[in-house]
């Protein structure tokens, strides 16, 4: 993975020491809350509702074995022995004293971590497919380009006060892992038909208060010139985006104003101006890049393991793991591997100081060191032998790590909500707690097949329920936490917003909803094969609201 | 008392007066008029003694004034707001596309933490808001000493300089 040089450490170790002054300047009175704001929300830092809140950055996801228990020592010196992982891949820690924050900065900078740009209205993290490098369906590595990015964006003195906050995604595959439809710029590494790697780049995509789909704006930027494009992107939006509304002043607002196609030409008439100028990316540099992100050493190995068959053949539970929990590898005769953090009672992305312990042993002993984080919230080990699985399997279970539940109706992903966030309408843990306990029967999740389901306690969509397959949404009426359910989103290649399907229903009526909705499915399915997702864009809305709200319970209620 | 300001990392009596929106010009002495009344003197060739800078509000497009860049002494963004960063594109257009080469200075609610990268887009001069201390502000300037990207103070940005350094 990428190791800083000089320069990545003296910036990181010079901005632990301007926050430091910044911290202090503030607690002595010099700085009020208001000019100290922006300053520690560009630093990670949030005022919550019970207790600040640090956003610890986890550029594209990457984690080495190191830095993973570095996390976990923070989590158990300054925090309550646990953290979040988010759907943005970075890590929240929701107890640290205000004043300790310039410390764990320092800690972090050690194992060069930081929490650089992970709130305010700057460019945040950059993000991209947990599965990078090593995916079966992978054009081009978008490691090194995500790593390009970060560094272009961490501290661009041009676009630090934006109008609001921005976000980019990064993918190259054929499956979309990264969400790209829905960030304020995604980008898809691809080969022109000459074969010259370059960027296919989607402005204005979005969850929030008006969910959009991004659009094409341009089908193939020359990588070399990447830099200079997201700058014309960046410049016609510092400087034409709204900010005399916050809930309009997202990209996708200035987008639609100026409609694709006006944006579009704005954008290039600015790169115009830039293209061939000083930020043109050489070679060498994506070369220096690239010479990060090599392969590990793999063995050569058959692609099948007789004793690997056989512990699938023997094992149901192991075998149901191996179905649901790995995923096809490039490399013959290894697995990328997803660990649950979506254990039944367990609120979904939550890990434990000894799971994060747990899970650097088992990293270093079977893949080479290394972590990823999933933006659907769950920990990867990326290049594990298919040999060493049932091995992996047998000590993961029984750190909570192994549940196999990847893609199904229990892997909720989903946002702290109101028991943390100061932004949130509802709470959406218990919520998430509620459904998987209906469903908590593993045949069963199996039987359902794949199903999204995603919980925001309120619109600013941190759980991306506007792409589950179901969203559900907390929503405030009145003083009392409602929620609202959508059907007919997805993720990927076939990005869609799902469908509002009708009143929203109080907490104790949630899991009678979402296991009416999957009694509509169920008896609806064409076959075995046909999944949710399938089923609801072929027989449509009406179904399940029929169904649902002429629950009698609900009708009572 | 004259008004002391940062002007290229050195604190200095201020020798201009920014003339609020809508204000009279004044027969005499140097002034930053904003951008309406700049063009009114221009275009009237009136007979005054002392210089005339422009200011430029966060809307005002600093393409209008770039065939003026040569014979503009001073040129002067204003930030109402610090957390309004349109100000700060202004300025790299001025300097990287307009090649405007003298004072251009930021003024408003300028604060110490806002300075290094208002520096790097461009900005020389720095009117920092009412009863700022400007003597302490002067630290920010030296928070970092490496950056990513091309700025005012580096043409080029450190990729470019790596590989140079590697020798591709």
């Amino acid at each position: 993975m990428y190791r800083y040089d000089q320069i990545d450490r003296t910036l990181v170790s010079q901005r632990v020491a301007q926050f430091r002054d910044q911290m202090r300047r503030h607690l002595a009175g010099e700085l009020s809350e208001d000019e100290f704001r922006p300053l520690r929300l560009q630093n990670g830092l949030y005022v919550q509702r019970q207790a600040p809140m640090l956003r610890i950055a986890i550029p594209y996801g990457m984690l080495s074995a190191v830095q993973l228990r570095t996390l976990a020592r923070i989590a158990r010196t300054y925090d309550r022995g646990y953290g979040h992982f988010t759907t943005r891949q970075n890590l929240q820690l929701n107890w640290p004293k205000l004043e300790t924050v310039p410390d764990i900065l320092a800690e972090l900078a050690e194992v060069e971590m930081h929490a650089i740009q992970t709130s305010g209205n700057c460019i945040r993290n950059t993000t991209t497919d947990q599965f990078a490098g090593v995916a079966h369906d992978e054009l081009v590595d978008p490691r090194p380009y995500s790593e390009l990015i970060r560094q272009w964006s961490t501290f661009h003195p041009e676009f630090a006060y934006l109008p609001r906050k921005f976000k980019i995604a990064v993918s190259s595959s054929i499956e979309d892992r990264a969400a790209t439809f829905v960030h304020d710029i995604g980008l898809h590494i691809l080969r022109n038909d000459a074969g010259a790697i370059g960027a296919r780049v989607i402005v204005g995509g979005g969850l929030g208060r008006t969910p959009v789909i991004g659009s094409v704006i341009r089908e193939f930027v020359p990588r070399a010139e990447l830099i200079n494009y997201l700058e014309a992107i960046l410049r016609v939006y510092n400087r034409f985006g709204r900010r005399d509304n916050k809930y309009k002043a997202r990209i996708k607002i200035l987008v639609r104003e100026l409609s694709v196609t006006g944006f579009a030409a704005a954008v290039e008439a600015e790169f115009a101006h830039l293209e061939g100028g000083p930020a043109v990316v050489p070679d060498a540099e994506f070369t220096r890049l690239e010479s990060s992100f090599t392969a590990p050493a793999y063995e050569t190995l058959a692609d099948a393991d007789a004793a690997f068959e056989r512990a699938r053949h023997d094992n149901r539970a192991f075998a149901r793991w191996v179905e649901q929990n790995t995923f096809g590898h490039k490399v013959s005769g290894y697995a990328a591997v997803t660990l649950s953090l979506k254990a039944p009672g367990v609120p979904p992305g939550d890990a434990t100081s000894e799971q994060m312990d747990v899970v650097a042993d088992l990293a270093e002993r079977y893949s080479f060191g290394e972590v990823r984080v999933s933006h659907e919230q769950n920990l990867i080990l990326a290049d594990v032998r298919k040999a060493d699985l049932f091995a992996l399997w047998q000590e993961a279970r029984p750190a909570g790590l192994a549940t196999p539940n990847i893609g199904l109706i229990g892997n909720i992903i989903c946002c702290p909500g109101g028991d943390f966030c100061s932004l949130a309408n509802a709470k959406s843990i218990p919520i998430a707690a509620a459904i998987a306990a209906r469903f908590d029967d593993l045949d069963y999740q199996h039987d359902l097949g794949p199903i999204d389901l995603n919980i925001s306690g309120c619109i600013n969509s941190c759980g991306h329920h506007h792409v589950g397959h179901i969203g559900i949404l907390g929503v405030d009426k009145d003083g009392s936490e409602w929620y609202q359910v959508t059907l007919g989103g997805s993720q990927g290649r076939e990005t869609a917003l799902g469908r509002v399907i009708g009143r929203a229903f109080a907490a104790d009526e949630i899991a009678d909803a979402i296991e009416a909705i999957i009694g509509v499915y169920v008896a609806s399915r064409r076959d075995d094969e046909e999944a949710f997702i399938d089923t609801v864009r072929r027989i449509g809305l009406a179904p399940f609201r029929e169904r649902v709200y002429a629950t009698p319970v609900l009708e009572a209620a | 008392m004259p008004r002391i300001i940062i002007v290229d990392r050195t604190l200095q009596e201020d020798t201009w007066e920014t003339l609020p929106r809508d204000a009279a010009l004044p027969d005499s002495g140097n002034v930053i008029a904003p951008l309406e009344t700049w063009r009114h003197v221009r275009e009237s060739a009136r007979a005054r003694s002392g210089a005339v800078g422009v200011w430029l509000a966060p809307d005002d497009d600093p393409a209008g004034i770039a065939p003026d860049v040569e014979r503009l002494p001073v040129i002067a963004v204003q930030f109402p707001q610090f957390a309004d960063g349109r100000g700060y594109s202004t300025a790299r257009l001025l300097r990287a596309r307009h090649g405007f080469r003298g004072q251009l200075r930021a003024f408003g609610e300028v604060l110490r933490d806002q300075l290094f990268y208002l520096e790097r887009v461009g900005f020389n001069a720095f009117a920092l808001k009412e009863g700022r201390n400007v003597a302490d502000a002067l630290a920010a300037f030296a928070d970092f000493s490496e950056a990513y990207q091309a700025s005012a103070l580096a043409p080029e940005p450190p990729y470019r300089r790596r590989t140079t350094a590697a020798g591709a």
